[in-house]
């Protein structure tokens, strides 16, 4: 059960084989044995977990239930949750209780699925290996010495180490996709506007996007059935007919135009990371495919203008987190400028705080233009890029991350080598296109790499239909981190 | 030498829609504090605005009615105005700053020295704060957040009127266009619906521009014109002391009557103005604003012209269109009423029926008479039922106090006019036998004399007989 795939999961419970309650006992089993060493989950509560599962049981009991339904899915703390601890990885939010649901919880429950709690991450979405977080870092199921990327690193911990069978993420710079890639899973951050944005905290609004991990492409496919569609209450949100994703996976992939993109193969790839993209490429030219050599020319500036505009917009985001309403609020304080003060040095981490400062300071009178302005340009010549781009292929493939999982403590003292590991997750988020990491082999110390693919807008059921004809040739995605118990 | 004082409003018009700007939540004025507010007016975590298209709607009004359909911009786009305050929940008031949704048009104004036009900078929409509350706790601060996201349309005008009246001229103009004109505010001010800041600063004539200083959230036309009365007299004292003039905000104390510096250039905010990312680009296309301008009210100058129409003067059609209301009522009595009518069924709003409506301090809309009674009772003049003495004086204040219809009150109250000429006549008689005097004299070639038999004919009839009978008959009856 533990490593079965979502359908496999649904037609268990389908068939009554096992029941939404044993099945969800099982993973809080697992929950309750593993995440005092992997600290994937910040929340977990069995007895609202269990109430839903009962409830999944009567839908199925009564037949044509939805095909996730009495599937437990671990959601990230960023993701408000009605009744929930709702903490987004901050001591400033370590007393808040989620008053209402988020779109996408609201969609899971529809659909019937359980929430099995609620998963680890960066402080505000914001770092690249969940050490940020107020709660302590996650470890990768991978070696324990490692993280698990970020920032929806306990989300990925919890599925690579199968405390959960899925779990949610959001990516603002490739926080689905780089922890997919270090922790061996399938991640996918869709087009932006597909997933509502209500309920998800805001990092930076015009970047987030939140989105599936799991073991596989296909388990992908089931979950965006769920997560996509227009939410009125989202003014991003884009209305278009529903689709099912499902529908292209079996098709093959004979005449696929793969871009391989050089500025993703250059200075900064590390050699087992490059060794195992390399032969995945060759893999799908084996599926048929054709390999399209394509120039992202200004992809180099993407992380100095993300890191403009995404923490121009947290500094804004996070002005809501000021102790008057709710969340922590500094115990003594001589008067108002004060308590906003100390409530906020006490309440967010460095990296929140640094972020915000940056932020602050690219949006003051006489920086504006400089940075703020001059990065929405780069913004908009990166997008042509890509559009240039997809003149000439259908799915853009290269490494998710630069290098496979490194050790907890390594980076955390420099900021600039930790926002690197996004260089080529970040231009997709400037584009608000969609991307997805999928394994595709090992590297140092028999860690796993990812492999980025990305495609055009609302391409969601192409990129699927390429990994999952992939993982029919591979099965990168089905080895199981050793040294976790059974 | 003289100087000349140089005034723009920025005045911040309450929109009359029944939601928030960005939210659900009711806009209802007076509720217990916190209880009108949604999770996206106290901004809880993952929260986002939805712009509220009835205001946008108004704001496409506004621009039609100041400018046409050129001033309003097709894409206009909302920002962010961030700085911290407890009653500001989310950090930062969604705003609109380098593209607002309107931009030029003009305001025109009527002051003792003639008529004036106004330009206009720009209109944009915004959502108000909440309120602080200090009085009511001891150590610490209230918030009530039922204002917080009420949507406000900010409308900036140009430095250019040159006085406190035509300031006042231009915000009772611009008040009377979006409250009564288009409708788009419902002009509460105690309540806060309208209010302005006025940027002040004087110069010799000729000269550039001074150093203006802004007076903040001027909720009154008195409290206007009072504020920059002072400021300009206060800036006026410190230019010819050879002073320098300190750009600044200040506040209007009405109590003693003066203006008072809150913060000068140097300690203003870093707004830090951003486009929200959370709301895409407020897009008006060529359709919206055709649906807009089909479902505008029809304007009050246009109603003007239809009841100069009617046959009243200038003057009183002023009147009738002092607000939507009366209006309203001012040409649903003159339709249908014979021409000759009007001028009596004007004269009757103007003046009795508007006193009424003062002393009940009650609006138009709840007149106690309806325009159907006064096209009756003007019938009944005309057709001499009744006179028009009694009409104004008895049967007005009866129909107000409701005591029957038209012709009940007429019965009732004995106000028939004798327009029997038998009857008329009969008496017309008895008062010639009785005056003999008055004959001779009349006979003599005095004119008084004839109305002092008219008097007695009146008399004799308590008021009731038909005066142009009356008076035909006696001539008829002295001329044999």
């Amino acid at each position: 059960m533990l490593n079965a795939s979502l359908k496999e999961l649904s037609a268990a419970l389908a068939q009554r084989k096992i029941s939404s309650v044993e099945l969800t006992r099982l993973f809080l089993g697992r929950v309750e044995k593993l995440n005092a060493s992997l600290n994937a989950f910040i929340t977990v509560d069995a007895e609202k977990s269990l109430a839903q599962a009962r409830a999944a049981d009567e839908r199925i009991a009564k037949g044509g239930a939805q095909p996730l339904a009495g599937i437990p899915v671990a959601h990230k703390d960023i993701f408000v949750a009605k009744g929930w601890l709702t903490t987004c990885g901050s001591k400033i939010l370590s007393n808040f209780t989620g008053p209402y649901d988020a779109h996408v919880i609201e969609r899971f429950s529809d659909a019937g699925a359980v929430i099995l709690g609620k998963t680890n991450m960066d402080e505000f979405a914001m770092g690249s290996s969940t050490e940020t977080s107020f709660y302590g870092p996650a470890r990768n199921p991978w070696g324990q010495a490692y993280v698990p990327g970020g920032s929806s690193g306990g989300s990925a911990a919890a599925v690579a180490a199968r405390l959960a069978p899925a779990a949610t993420g959001t990516d603002t710079g490739g926080s689905i996709r780089q922890p997919a890639a270090l922790s061996g899973l399938s991640g996918l951050k869709p087009t932006y506007g597909l997933v509502s944005r209500y309920g998800m905290i805001a990092f930076a609004s015009s970047l987030d996007q939140g989105g599936p991990l799991a073991k596989s492409a296909e388990d992908l496919a089931l979950l965006l059935n769920v997560m996509a569609g227009f939410d009125a209450r989202d003014s991003t949100s884009v209305e278009r007919a529903r689709e099912d994703y499902v529908r292209d996976l079996e098709k093959p992939l004979a005449g696929l135009r793969i871009g391989v993109p050089k500025e993703h193969f250059g200075e900064g790839l590390a050699a087992d990371v490059g060794k195992a993209v390399e032969a995945a490429l060759r893999e799908f030219e084996k599926l048929g495919a054709t390999r399209v050599p394509i120039g992202l020319p200004n992809s180099g500036h993407s992380v100095p203008a993300y890191y403009v505009i995404a923490p121009a917009e947290a500094s804004s985001n996070l002005s809501r987190f000021d102790g008057v309403r709710y969340g922590h609020r500094a115990k003594e304080h001589r008067d108002l400028a004060d308590m906003y003060r100390r409530t906020r040095a006490e309440g967010f981490g460095a990296e929140v705080r640094r972020r915000i400062l940056i932020g602050t300071y690219v949006l003051s009178h006489g920086y504006y233009d400089a940075y703020y302005v001059k990065a929405q340009k780069i913004r908009r010549l990166i997008a042509d890029d890509f559009a240039a781009a997809f003149k000439q292929c259908d799915v853009i493939v290269g490494p998710t991350a630069p290098t496979v999982a490194f050790k907890i403590g390594v980076k955390a003292a420099d900021p600039v080598q930790m926002y690197l590991n996004d260089i080529y997750t970040i231009p997709v988020n400037l584009a608000g296109l969609p991307g997805m990491s999928i394994p595709c082999g090992f590297g140092k110390d028999d860690l796993p790499v990812g492999l980025h693919i990305v495609g055009n807008y609302f391409s969601e059921a192409k990129m699927l239909n390429v990994a999952h004809q992939y993982q029919k040739a591979t099965d990168w995605h089905k080895r199981e981190p050793t040294g976790i118990q059974r | 030498m003289k100087w000349e004082i140089v005034i723009g409003l920025e005045t911040h018009a309450q929109l009359s829609t029944k939601s928030k700007m960005f939210s659900g939540a009711s806009t209802a004025f007076g509720a217990a504090p916190n209880t009108q507010t949604s999770a996206v007016d106290i901004a809880l975590p993952g929260v986002l605005p939805v712009a509220n298209r009835g205001a946008v709607e108004r704001a496409i009004r506004f621009g039609l009615a100041v400018g046409g359909e050129k001033v309003i911009n097709r894409r206009s786009v909302f920002a962010r105005k961030n700085y911290f305050y407890p009653d500001l929940p989310k950090g930062y008031q969604i705003s609109q700053y380098e593209l607002p949704i309107v931009k030029g048009g003009e305001i025109r104004i009527l002051t003792k020295s003639g008529e004036k036009t106004v330009r206009l900078t720009r209109a944009h929409l915004e959502e108000d704060a909440g309120k602080s509350l200090h009085e009511a706790f001891r150590d610490s601060s209230g918030i009530d957040l039922n204002r917080a996201g009420v949507p406000l349309l900010e409308i900036v005008s140009e430095p250019d009127m040159r006085s406190a009246e035509e300031a006042v001229a231009y915000a009772k103009a611009l008040y009377f266009l979006i409250v009564e004109d288009i409708e788009i505010c419902d002009g509460n001010m105690q309540e806060g619906s309208f209010r302005c800041d006025a940027n002040v600063s004087v110069r010799r004539p000729g000269a550039t521009l001074g150093t203006r200083a802004e007076i903040k959230n001027l909720n009154s036309f008195r409290f206007l014109e009072r504020a920059i009365e002072f400021e300009a007299k206060r800036q006026i004292d410190i230019l010819e002391e050879a002073g320098k003039i300190v750009q600044e905000t200040r506040l209007y104390d009405s109590d003693r009557d003066e203006t008072r510096s809150l913060r000068t250039k140097e300690e203003a905010h870093d707004y830090r103005y951003f486009p929200d990312p959370d709301l895409p680009p407020l897009v008006v296309t060529e359709d919206w604003i055709r649906k807009v301008k089909d479902a505008m009210p029809e304007p009050l100058r246009e109603r003007y012209k239809k009841i100069v129409l009617y046959g009243v003067a200038a003057q009183k059609a002023d009147l009738h269109i002092a607000s939507r209301n009366s209006s309203t009522f001012a040409l649903s009595t003159f339709a249908g009423a014979p021409e000759e009518q009007v001028s009596i069924l004007s004269n009757w709003i103007l003046g009795p029926l508007s006193a009424k409506l003062n002393e009940e301090n009650l609006d138009i809309i709840d007149s106690k008479v309806t325009p159907g009674q006064l096209r009756e009772l003007s019938q009944r003049v005309t057709d001499g039922t009744v006179s028009a003495t009694a009409a104004t004086t008895v049967v007005l204040p009866a129909l107000w106090e409701r005591e029957g219809s038209v012709n009940e009150i007429i019965e009732k109250r004995g106000l028939k006019q004798i327009s029997d000429a038998g009857a008329i006549e009969k008496i017309v008689d008895e008062v010639l036998a009785k005056n003999a005097k008055q004959v001779e004299d009349y006979r003599a070639g005095k004119e008084k004399a004839f109305n002092s038999l008219v008097g007695q004919v009146m008399k004799a009839t308590q008021g009731k007989a038909n005066p142009a009978q009356v008076n035909e008959i006696l001539r008829r009856k002295l001329a044999g």
